[in-house]
């Protein structure tokens, strides 16, 4: 009766959320008086979870599975369930894991809570912290299934190093044609770059830029810390940046370690997007926007003219701590 | 095509979160609800569906009467019938369960909901309804085609977007980019008066498990006032030395 935890990787590598993923079923295992097993899929160096305090890993090599597939993950995570016996299920807030936990959540008639930003108040009754009101609150919710599936979420629990040594077995789950009755066509997706969802470090822009074309001194301060990019919501409405970089309430969550946010006002639908970064950072010609109240550190002036120096000063800052 | 778009009742985005009874309730006193952001896209795009490819569109929501003016909205932008399903939406398993009832009942060919509701943030529903019913899934939709029964979806991911093949019965979770904000409809004075006209039938529930229940809230703790430095070197140095996040 282990804790089972589905660890997403990309390309056979794992993603930094499959060992925050790890870490977090580790602990609840120690809580529960049990062990944690991963489940991977086409996973190059499964034995590295056992860094995170897994001690078995259950590997699915499928050519079929190579790329992500909602439906025949589910169909697999719910065989490796049954084998294991498994009662709790730990899985990251990825927008992949968001789409496959449900249905996971579906087949095995358990109880499944998102958003999970620490380690179980209690496991008898089941009882987690989430966010909730777009991050304008907390709810602490109890699990009453016997099967329970918590999504952490990102950078929340953070990755925590407890060395054990995992086996490694193949597990050859089954999968069907009718898995597979909706199919990936083609993948447009920006590579070598970090994404909100991953990223550590956000740097995001706003209005404030007054048009896209200043867009390329917010992605060199990116660069040079590592950064995704993100938006407001009315630079998205406005065609400047993509909707996937819109941050808020109807856009991206982000809960990064550092959110860095330039010409951005802070309504409130775009603060409840941002409140789970741990450290805020505003730059703003208008000392009065709401954002600053949000704030942890600031900067009181024009973007323009801080941000180039911010390029110039982190370059050196970087050079200097290499 | 016969289309259901699920209507999730919700606070209004720039609504104060308050909770009463020892902080295990949400305060609703003097709070604005309207639909669902992410349904709204939805609807929009099953009123496309309506007029370019006649559709029908019900609309369904699960909650008590206090939910009619939002369901009633959505008829005047141009739902043709709405169907309540009369109980409190108190976890999101019961009311996936509720909703793949009256997918079931009505033989409906594409179900749209929003990818979350922004009040408890679940994002279970359409995808555990589609277990329920096995039904084709997808979700972070932010583009949709119908031809005949096959259906092409683009759904966002995590640094972009994916392009999917898929065919009715159909269910999406839905978002912006489904349409156009600018393309959201607000409900014209026709409309609000053919609305009271349509038809919206109240249903009484099914048997279902509440799989979680929500014990207490809380808000997150009040935050000190924002440090501002008056240069970038002392900006890179807080960052570092104090916050320790460069």
């Amino acid at each position: 009766m282990s804790v089972l935890v589905y660890t997403e990787s990309e390309n056979g590598k794992f993603k930094k959320n499959a060992f925050e993923a790890a870490s977090y079923a580790a602990e609840v295992a120690k809580q529960m008086g049990t062990t944690a097993t991963a489940v991977s899929f086409n996973a190059n160096e499964n034995e590295s979870l056992g860094n995170y305090g897994v001690s078995k890993v259950l590997n699915i090599s499928n050519d079929k599975l190579t790329t992500f597939n909602a439906k025949a993950y589910a169909s697999s995570i719910r065989q490796a369930v049954e084998k294991e016996g498994a009662k709790v299920i730990i899985l990251s807030s990825s927008t992949d894991t968001k789409y496959l936990a449900p249905l996971l959540a579906g087949y095995l008639k358990a109880g499944y809570v998102p958003n999970v930003v620490a380690a179980p108040e209690s496991t008898a009754p089941f009882t987690v912290k989430r966010t909730a009101f777009s991050n304008k609150g907390f709810a602490f919710s109890e699990i009453s299934t016997e099967i329970k599936i918590v999504g952490v979420s990102n950078n929340s629990f953070g990755l925590h190093e407890n060395k054990t040594t995992a086996t490694v077995e193949s597990f050859d789950a089954a999968v069907s044609d009718a898995d597979f009755s909706t199919k990936s066509v083609e993948i447009d997706k920006v590579v070598g770059k970090a994404t909100i969802a991953d990223a550590d470090i956000v740097v995001s822009a706003g209005r404030g830029m007054k048009g896209p074309e200043n867009w390329g001194m917010i992605e060199e301060l990116a660069d040079v810390l590592g950064a995704a990019t993100a938006c407001s919501k009315p630079v998205s409405d406005l065609g400047w940046r993509p909707h996937g970089e819109h941050v808020g309430q109807t856009g991206k969550p982000v809960a990064s370690n550092l959110y860095i946010a330039i010409g951005i006002s802070g309504a409130i639908q775009h603060l409840a997007g941002v409140s789970s970064s741990k450290v805020k950072v505003v730059i703003n010609s208008d000392p009065e926007a709401p954002f600053f109240k949000a704030a942890d550190y600031g900067i009181v002036g024009d973007a323009f003219e801080v941000v180039p120096q911010l390029i110039e000063k982190l370059k050196e800052f970087k050079a200097q701590n290499a | 095509m016969k289309i259901l778009v699920c209507i999730s009742n919700v606070p209004d985005t720039t609504s104060k979160i308050n909770f009463t009874d020892n902080d295990t309730k949400f305060d609703t006193a003097g709070v604005q609800f309207v639909i669902n952001p992410n349904d709204e896209f939805g609807l929009t795009r099953a009123m496309w569906f309506k007029e370019k490819q006649s559709a029908t569109v019900h609309i369904v929501t699960v909650g008590d009467a206090t939910v009619e003016p939002t369901m009633r909205k959505a008829l005047a932008i141009g739902a043709d019938e709405a169907i309540r399903v009369n109980a409190v939406p108190t976890d999101g398993f019961f009311v996936a369960q509720q909703l793949a009832n009256i997918v079931k009942e009505g033989a409906y060919d594409l179900v749209i909901a929003g990818r979350e509701s922004i009040d408890y943030n679940g994002g279970m529903v359409p995808g555990i309804m589609a277990s329920l019913l096995d039904m084709n899934f997808v979700n972070t939709c932010i583009s949709l085609d119908v031809d005949g029964t096959s259906a092409t979806a683009l759904r966002e991911i995590d640094g972009g977007k994916e392009k999917l093949a898929t065919s009715l019965p159909l269910i999406i979770g839905g978002q912006k980019g489904l349409v156009e904000e600018s393309d959201l409809r607000i409900p014209n004075m026709r409309g609000i008066m053919m609305a009271r006209q349509k038809k919206l039938t109240v249903i009484e529930p099914v048997d279902a498990i509440n799989a979680t229940q929500d014990t207490k809230f809380t808000k997150p703790a009040a935050k000190g006032a924002v440090k501002l430095a008056t240069s970038v070197d002392e900006l890179i140095n807080l960052l570092h030395n104090e916050a320790k996040v460069i």
